[in-house]
């Protein structure tokens, strides 16, 4: 089974990590290092990224064929995708298991969602 | 082209007894294992344009055993262990014991220790002989995830101190329902991947059934093997029907039963019926017994429903799960009429399993359509088509709730 971890970012969060120490960031950089390192290593990690920030963003609109970049993210969007694993793993409770280890769990900003697949069946 | 062909197969039939015969001499199965992989691949350059050697098995141990020793070496070399071991010219191949090994290569790559996508990875490079780009792509997953995969699996082998040897008489059942476990895996990886870019890919299905064939060349008098084969067999056999020209799901009430395989079908009949009548029987023969049911109706409507429910009633008894219980509803359904179906499929939503699963509602929808209430059909042909996580299936659901009309 393949599954999307999707880290999401929020003005508390990146207050949170804009106040923190250098210490404290190279803590968090390691964590994510170690997490890849662990998911690679098991053969369950597809692939990782992070995204740039989100200032960076175009939003894309086509009207009469015609194609509209716009600068920003949804004007609505307050959560904001920063990066996201996606993963194969032998269920859905591994998946939170793996989940719970960005550190961006610990603020609730952390989803697991079930990737859709080819399968079929006989009825 | 054809001869690359046919030295493809030849290598990819050689692939468990070469690396068999290396393990059983020497130990060490993930170096071996390495030293196979280099042999196979040497051969594969070589063979098409040079001709193929007079002993192609003989050829790929002595080139695989002096690979296996240049990586022995690099290895103790980096150990810096000094003990000179008698490494002079590789022996002889032996005689014989080819059968064993490959069914003993096939127990060891489903090792209890592996998770089920380490195995089905192991099982298809060891025993397959596939390399691991063409698992990648098999798959659909990235190589450097399936060397990965391929690499733990062998370390972990290699940790839980597993050695190369047939399982003793207690532990066999349960090593050989590991394997067969993993084959069916293998089977529906490749029956369930149906659309997409099937130009390059390895077809798994055929590769399920070959490795299945092997095994039951070892295992004659196996029932529940000759009932996985039958099984795959009964299911491909339905595969040209399955897809419409667009791509979309057809069921099986659908189906153009004239394109379905004859072959396969008559091959699949002929043995889960003698494996019937002579081996015990097994949840594997069960479901061949079922496939077999569906594919020898010449119409949906000549379904020997019955019959189907029967084996259902065994099955839930030997290896009850979900998918049995559902099954059996459809079969409960199709004979006692769509109401009485619906009452059992109440019943069988207690259990937690199909709590909340979308296939309740998909049977739900199907048994409300039957019972001519399309309102509330329609409602839940579209909540299974959200739950759903299958591609082709969304797709029919949805199409079946827009034919319920607005």
């Amino acid at each position: 089974m393949k599954y999307m971890i999707l880290i999401h970012s929020n003005p508390q969060s990146r207050e949170i990590w804009e106040g923190f120490s250098d210490a404290q960031r190279a803590e968090g950089y390691a964590e994510y290092a170690a997490l890849g390192e662990d998911l690679a290593a098991s053969g369950e990690l597809i692939v990782a990224e992070a995204l740039a920030d989100a200032s960076l963003t175009k939003t894309v609109t086509v009207t009469d064929g015609r194609t509209i970049p716009s600068d920003g993210p949804f004007a609505e969007a307050k959560e904001l995708l920063a990066g996201f694993f996606l993963i194969e793993c032998d269920s859905m409770d591994r998946a939170i298991e793996i989940a719970a280890r960005v550190p961006e769990a610990e603020f609730g900003l952390v989803e697991v969602r079930p990737i859709m697949d080819l399968s079929g069946y006989d009825m | 082209m054809s001869t690359a062909l046919a030295v493809e197969g030849l290598l990819r039939e050689l692939a468990p007894e070469v690396l068999g015969a290396l393990v059983r001499r020497y130990g060490g199965f993930d170096t071996c294992e390495e030293a196979v992989q280099e042999a196979l691949l040497a051969a594969a350059v070589q063979w098409p344009k040079e001709g193929v050697p007079e002993n192609p098995k003989g050829w790929l141990i002595r080139v695989a055993s002096r690979r296996r020793i240049e990586l022995w070496r690099q290895d103790s070399a980096r150990r810096r262990r000094e003990e000179t071991v008698a490494l002079e010219a590789p022996p002889e191949p032996e005689p014989a014991a080819a059968m064993d090994d490959t069914l003993t290569l096939l127990v060891l790559c489903c090792h209890p220790s592996l998770t089920p996508v380490s195995q089905v990875a192991l099982t298809l490079r060891a025993v397959g002989g596939l390399t691991t780009e063409e698992i990648a792509r098999a798959l659909l997953v990235p190589e450097a995830t399936v060397a990965q995969r391929i690499s733990r699996a062998k370390q972990r082998i290699k940790a839980s101190g597993a050695e190369f040897r047939m399982p003793t008489e207690a532990e066999r059942p349960e090593r050989i329902a590991a394997v067969l476990h993993v084959l069916y895996l293998i089977f529906n990886e490749g029956y369930t991947a149906s659309s997409g870019s099937r130009l390059h890919r390895v077809e798994l299905t055929g590769e399920a059934i070959r490795l299945t064939r092997q095994l039951r060349e070892r295992l004659p008098e196996d029932g529940e093997v000759a009932g996985l084969l039958a099984l795959m067999l009964l299911t491909d056999a339905r595969r040209p029907a399955r897809t419409g020209p667009d791509g979309a799901l057809v069921p099986l009430a659908e189906q153009d039963r004239s394109r379905w395989d004859g072959e396969g079908i008559a091959e699949g009949v002929a043995l889960i019926t003698e494996t019937l009548a002579t081996a015990p029987i097994g949840p594997y023969q069960l479901q061949a017994a079922v496939a077999a049911v569906h594919d020898e109706a010449a119409t949906f409507e000549d379904t020997d429903w019955p019959q189907i429910l029967a084996l259902y009633d065994l099955l839930q008894k030997m290896a009850p799960g979900p998918m049995i219980s559902l099954n059996r509803v459809v079969a409960f359904a199709m004979i006692h009429g769509s109401r009485a179906g619906l009452e059992q499929l109440t019943a069988a939503e207690a259990d937690p399993a199909l709590a909340g699963h979308h296939r309740v509602d998909a049977v739900r929808a199907h048994l409300l359509d039957m019972a001519g209430d399309r309102e509330a059909a329609q409602a839940h042909y579209r909540l299974a088509a959200r739950r759903t996580l299958s591609v082709p299936e969304q797709r029919y659901l949805e199409s079946r709730a827009v034919q319920l009309g607005p």
